[in-house]
This record gives C-alpha cells, sequence and structure tokens, in this order.
C-alpha cells in the first residue's frame, strides 16, 4: 500500500498556497505509507535555456558551498546552488546530460532527483509531516505538485528507494502497487542505455517511460504502451513540466479518484486527501477508469 | 436525533456509540456529518438504527450491517456494506470499488454508479443500481440478485453460483460460465419488487436482461467428485 497526490492548479490563488494544499494531502495520505516521503513541484521555470537539477547527498553533511565553486569553474556561466538540508537545486547553463555525468564522476555521494525547467524532487526517509517540514513544501508556490507515501513492500526503506522517480526532463513518476516482470524489464532497458540506482520496481516503470519517450512516443502513447508491457498492480501519476497525467492498470484494483473545480484539478490515492482542498465538497469526482490515460496541462 | 460531527469525534466513539444498542430493538435516527472520506463509518451495527452520513465516505462504510438502515448522502470508497447481513444501505452518490463484497442480506441500493467488482463473492445480498457498475462485477456471486439498470462493464458473472444478475443497458462482456437467460413472468416479478424496495422509479422491467450461471465450469460437474 502507498498513498499518492497530485494537484493541478487552473488559478493564481491555488498558485500561491500549492504547497500548503499538497503537503495536506500528503499528510491525509500518511497512513497509506509511512516509511518515506517524496513530493515533486513544478515551480520558477529556470530562465531561457537554463536547467534546473535537484541533487540528494548521500551523506549527511555535504559542503554545497566549494561544490558551487567547482560547477562555475567547470561550467563557466551564471550558475546558482541553493541548498535545502540534504537537497540542493542548481539552475545552470550546462547541458543536463553533461552535469549529471559530471556529478557521477567527480561527486558519487550526490544523487540527481530530477533535472528540468521547472521540476524539483525531495524525497526522504519518513512521515509526511516531518518531511514537509524540514523541506519547507508547505511554503512553496507552484504550478502543480506530485507526491507519494510509501509503505515498502519489494525493496528497501531508503531515500533513493522513494518515490518520485524522474523519467527524464521534467518528467516524474508516483506509483502505488507493484509490478511482477520489473527484473526482465529493468534488464531489458539496461541494454538500451537506461540507468538504474536501485532495485526498485517503479524505477523501472520511470526507466520504461523514459526509454518510450527517448525513441519518440508522446507520453499518451507511452503510456498506452505501458499497459502492454507492465505486467503488476499500478495506478501512476506522472508529472510533466505542464501537467500531469493519471493511468491505473487494466485491473484496477490500486486505488484512485479524481476531482475537477474551477481552480484546479486532484488526483489522490483516497478522497480523504481531496476533501481537504478548497471547495471539494462541490467538486465533479469520479474514479479514473482502468486502463485508460488522462492528462491535463496548461 | 442523535447528532455526531466527525470533525469534532472520532470514527471509533460513533461506531461505538451506536454498538451501545447493539441486540436491542432501539430504531433512533442518527445524523453524521463531516465524514470527509473517513474509513469504517458506522460499521458493525445490530439494531435497527436510522443512520444519515452527510458527505462523502471513504473505505469500508457500513460494513457488517445488521438490521441498520444507512444513508450515505453522497459518494462511498471501496467496500460499502462489505459483509452486510441485513438492513439497508443506501448511497445517493457513486460508489467505488467492491460495493456490497462478500455480503449475506439486506439490500444495497447505489443511486449513482458503482465500480469494478460490484457484489464479488455476494452471499444473499440484494443489490441495486441506478446507473452502471465497472467490470468484473458479481464475480464468484454466490446468492442474491444485483440488478444494474446501466450498463455492466467487463467480465460480468465471472465464475458465477447462484446468484442472479439483471441489467437494462449494454455489457460489455460476460465473464466464464455466465449466459444470459430468459426473463420469465417470474423474474419480471422479482425484478419489479426490487426495484420498488429500492425505490427506483420510471424503469421498464421488460427492457431487463437476465444473466445467470450455465453451471459448467468444474465445481458443477458431478464427475470431479471422484477426485475426493
Amino acid at each position: 500500500m502507498c498513498g499518492i497526490v497530485g494537484l493541478f492548479s487552473k488559478s493564481p490563488a491555488i498558485e500561491n498556497h500549492l504547497g500548503e494544499l499538497v503537503s495536506r494531502m500528503l499528510i491525509e495520505m500518511s497512513e497509506r505509507g509511512p516509511d518515506s516521503t517524496g513530493i515533486a513541484v513544478y515551480r520558477d521555470q529556470a530562465p531561457g535555456t537554463m536547467t534546473k537539477v535537484t541533487l540528494l547527498s548521500r551523506a549527511l553533511e555535504f559542503d554545497w558551498e566549494t561544490m558551487a565553486g567547482e560547477i562555475n569553474r567547470v561550467f563557466p556561466g551564471h550558475n546558482r546552488v541553493v541548498p535545502m538540508e540534504n537537497h540542493a537545486v542548481v539552475t545552470t547553463a550546462a547541458r543536463p546530460a553533461r552535469l549529471r555525468e559530471w556529478i557521477a564522476r567527480e561527486y558519487p555521494e550526490l544523487h540527481v532527483n530530477s533535472t528540468g525547467a521547472a521540476i524539483e524532487i525531495y524525497k526522504e526517509k519518513g512521515l509526511p509531516s516531518d518531511v514537509i517540514k524540514r523541506f519547507g513544501v508547505a511554503q512553496m508556490q507552484g504550478t502543480h505538485a506530485l507526491g507519494h507515501t510509501r509503505m515498502a513492500t519489494e525493496s528497501a526503506v531508503t531515500t533513493e528507494h522513494s518515490h518520485p522517480f524522474s523519467t527524464g526532463e521534467d518528467l516524474c513518476l508516483v506509483h502505488n502497487g507493484s509490478l511482477s516482470n520489473h527484473n526482465r524489464l529493468r534488464g531489458f532497458l539496461k541494454r538500451r542505455g537506461i540507468e538504474f540506482n536501485t532495485d526498485n520496481d517503479s524505477e523501472v516503470a520511470a526507466g520504461y517511460l523514459t526509454w518510450r519517450l527517448r525513441e519518440g512516443m508522446s507520453l499518451d502513447e507511452a503510456l498506452q504502451a505501458a499497459l502492454h508491457d507492465l505486467d503488476g498492480f499500478f495506478t501512476f501519476a506522472i508529472g510533466t513540466g505542464n501537467g500531469f497525467a493519471v493511468l491505473r492498470d487494466p485491473i484496477a484494483c490500486k486505488p484512485a479518484v479524481m476531482a475537477e473545480t474551477a481552480d484546479w484539478v486532484a488526483m489522490a490515492s483516497e478522497y480523504r486527501a481531496i476533501a481537504v482542498l478548497p471547495g471539494a465538497d462541490r467538486a465533479e469526482r469520479w474514479e479514473p477508469e482502468p486502463a485508460k490515460v488522462y492528462s491535463w496541462s496548461h | 436525533m442523535h447528532r455526531f460531527d466527525l470533525d469534532k469525534n472520532s470514527v471509533r466513539e460513533l461506531n461505538q456509540a451506536l454498538h451501545e444498542h447493539n441486540g436491542s430493538k432501539e430504531n433512533s435516527t442518527w445524523m453524521v456529518t463531516n465524514p470527509k472520506g473517513k474509513h469504517a463509518v458506522a460499521v458493525g451495527i445490530d439494531a435497527p438504527l436510522e443512520v444519515t452520513i452527510n458527505g462523502h465516505v471513504g473505505y469500508y462504510c457500513a460494513g457488517m450491517n445488521k438490521q441498520g438502515r444507512v444513508v450515505i448522502d453522497g459518494n462511498a470508497g471501496p467496500g460499502v456494506a462489505e459483509n452486510m447481513m441485513s438492513g439497508l444501505v443506501r448511497v445517493t452518490g457513486s460508489a467505488s470499488q467492491y460495493a456490497g463484497a462478500t455480503a449475506h442480506g439486506g439490500l444495497l441500493v447505489i443511486e449513482g454508479n458503482a465500480s469494478s467488482r460490484c457484489g464479488i463473492s455476494m452471499k444473499g445480498i440484494d443489490i441495486v443500481v441506478r446507473g452502471s457498475v465497472g467490470q468484473m462485477s458479481a464475480f464468484m456471486a454466490q446468492k442474491g440478485r444485483l440488478v444494474i439498470c446501466g450498463d455492466a462493464g467487463n467480465a460480468l458473472g465471472d465464475s458465477l453460483y447462484e446468484a442472479r444478475i439483471y441489467v437494462k443497458g449494454d455489457v460489455a462482456g460476460l465473464g466464464a460460465d455466465c449466459v444470459e437467460k430468459p426473463m420469465t413472468a417470474e423474474h419480471e416479478q422479482e425484478l419489479s419488487e426490487l426495484l420498488e424496495q429500492a425505490g427506483v422509479t420510471g424503469i421498464t422491467v421488460a427492457d431487463f436482461r437476465r444473466y445467470g450461471s450455465a453451471r459448467k465450469l468444474y465445481n458443477f460437474d458431478i464427475d470431479n467428485v471422484d477426485a475426493y
């Protein structure tokens, strides 16, 4: 069991309170997943062609200042490093692939949570209320956000095993369920150059989407293909640069509920996470159908 | 009337207050407000209480109900009225997965739609859905009646035993061993009684089709008794 939530703003009032609202939704899902918590928030679009990279330090203490100096030396330009606890958001003119390569070589203790123009991913072991407080999620403003509370079933409880998993530029995935063909699929994807950091099944789903998108499919096409290639139970919420998508497997035993008002679109594992949103009692509400792709974009 | 605000008191306190009447003939009325998707609201009633829940509920609302008459004025999460023994549960909105699962008796009325696996393994409950039901409804249903005034999803009545299914709209597909059977006067009579009990009006029983078990699966074959 896990809990997933997604909130997509359709009005400035919601954007201003996005972090606070999605925090309340996530806290409501605490019992569904007390092991770890993660959030992907889309905000503060990087200027021009610059990229935002969210880094996670495996070491408790990390000298972000020295690292910022090194980035400026290797990738001259207007780089900015904003540390947040054991995470940092780097805004850089460097190409994401090059920066990734450099980090893997020079700083193996760092993990790249996400890259993109707007996405930031924060994740950590522990209850939603603690993790949200630690990263100041409630104070964040933004256009849309996804969150996950994990009850681990098939792999270890570590920060790196926590969701959301990045699936490419400005893309991420949260998952409630379990995949049964993830080992074979991981091997298939590795042979095609997709890298994995953990033995987690959901990371394979993320890697699968990365591969399909790289091969030229649209997100909707990639999700349709996932219905065929992923064996197991899943409710996915997928964040994109300008929206989000929801997909349930054909059996659809993992719960999901959606709701929409003039101000927002939300999805959650349970209605009680949506009930905390303004106007929820008057929202249009429905249960997403099995094997059907739902998507919204700005 | 007893009033219970779930913003002020816990679900456990509500259920405890209801259970204090279990085994009695108490028929008082209760109004529960602010359920906000909470789980297991009004479960385990065993008295002819009249309970109205004003809002949407989460998992397992009115589970194991016996004698009680529970109205959910909103939508219900997974497993509403699961294992009901008798009484009535009415959902004025829609219900999520496995509504009325494994229930032995009573009547469950869903005025909106029901999601997948409605009436899974039902053992004597009657379920009337004003709208449509999702896939795999009445899976391994053993006894009771499932009335669907809208459409039914795929694999309706898979591995059915003796439950009867009535559908007015389209059936996306029948499950293993589920077949259409003729509607006789007896069935029209049964159906119109069920619709009346459910308070569903404006529907013609002649528009319904009946489905049941072909009794061809392994368990129905007497020759297989030799295996034991």
